[in-house]
């Protein structure tokens, strides 16, 4: 597992063997599942995950920036990005496994 | 939204499950991404953002309030990076998705 990417199509097969549901809905559980998330932060709401981690949004303000090639002022729009903290659980998990024993 | 809500709001939207069955698909979910990270594996999900672990190598730090010194070991810390999709979402007005 560790040399491959894990995508959509091993998270469906997961539910599928957990679950006692088709591939084909499987699959659209697992779309429904990364849906849900992306609408309620879309929203700009928080999505905590327990024993997993949180998704937060967070408001950047616009500032200006420069265009390195032409080196013209321009204005940074301001945004909203993405913050994921990882929680305990999930950061002990990865230590406790992949400390030892792992290619470097 | 806590992971409850999320498991009510699917719930919801698929009527046809028992609650106890989308439990059991969010739980799986997640697992199986924090087992692929633990891995030292990557996952990723287009559109929405992909997972990987990044190292973090050993150092000395200092105990702030004592100033000892400390030997930090190397770790390993979960990323997140937002998809391309997603990040757009985020910045749309309200009500324009």
């Amino acid at each position: 597992m560790a040399d491959r990417t894990m995508t959509r199509a091993d998270l469906t097969e997961a539910v599928y063997h957990e679950v006692g549901l088709s591939r084909s809905e499987s699959a659209s559980l697992v779309e429904s599942v990364l849906e849900e998330i992306s609408e309620t932060l879309a929203t700009g709401e928080a999505v905590k995950i327990s024993s997993f981690g949180s998704f937060s949004v967070r408001e950047k303000a616009p500032r200006v920036g420069r265009n390195l090639k032409t080196g013209e002022e321009v204005t940074i729009s301001p945004r909203r990005v993405l913050v994921f903290r990882a929680s305990h659980v999930l950061k002990d998990r990865i230590n406790g496994n992949s400390a030892s024993g792992r290619g470097f | 939204m806590t992971k409850s809500e999320l498991i009510a709001r699917l719930a919801e939207r698929h009527p046809h499950l028992s609650q106890r069955d989308v439990e059991r698909i969010v739980n799986t979910v997640f697992d199986e991404i924090g087992g692929a990270l633990a891995a030292g594996g990557r996952v990723e999900l287009r559109g929405f953002g992909s997972f990987s672990v990044r190292r973090r190598n050993a150092r000395v730090g200092r105990n702030p309030r004592t100033g000892a010194t400390v030997e930090v070991g190397e770790k390993f810390l979960p990323f997140f990076k937002t998809g391309k999709e997603l990040r757009e979402r985020l910045n749309m007005k309200d009500g324009e998705d």
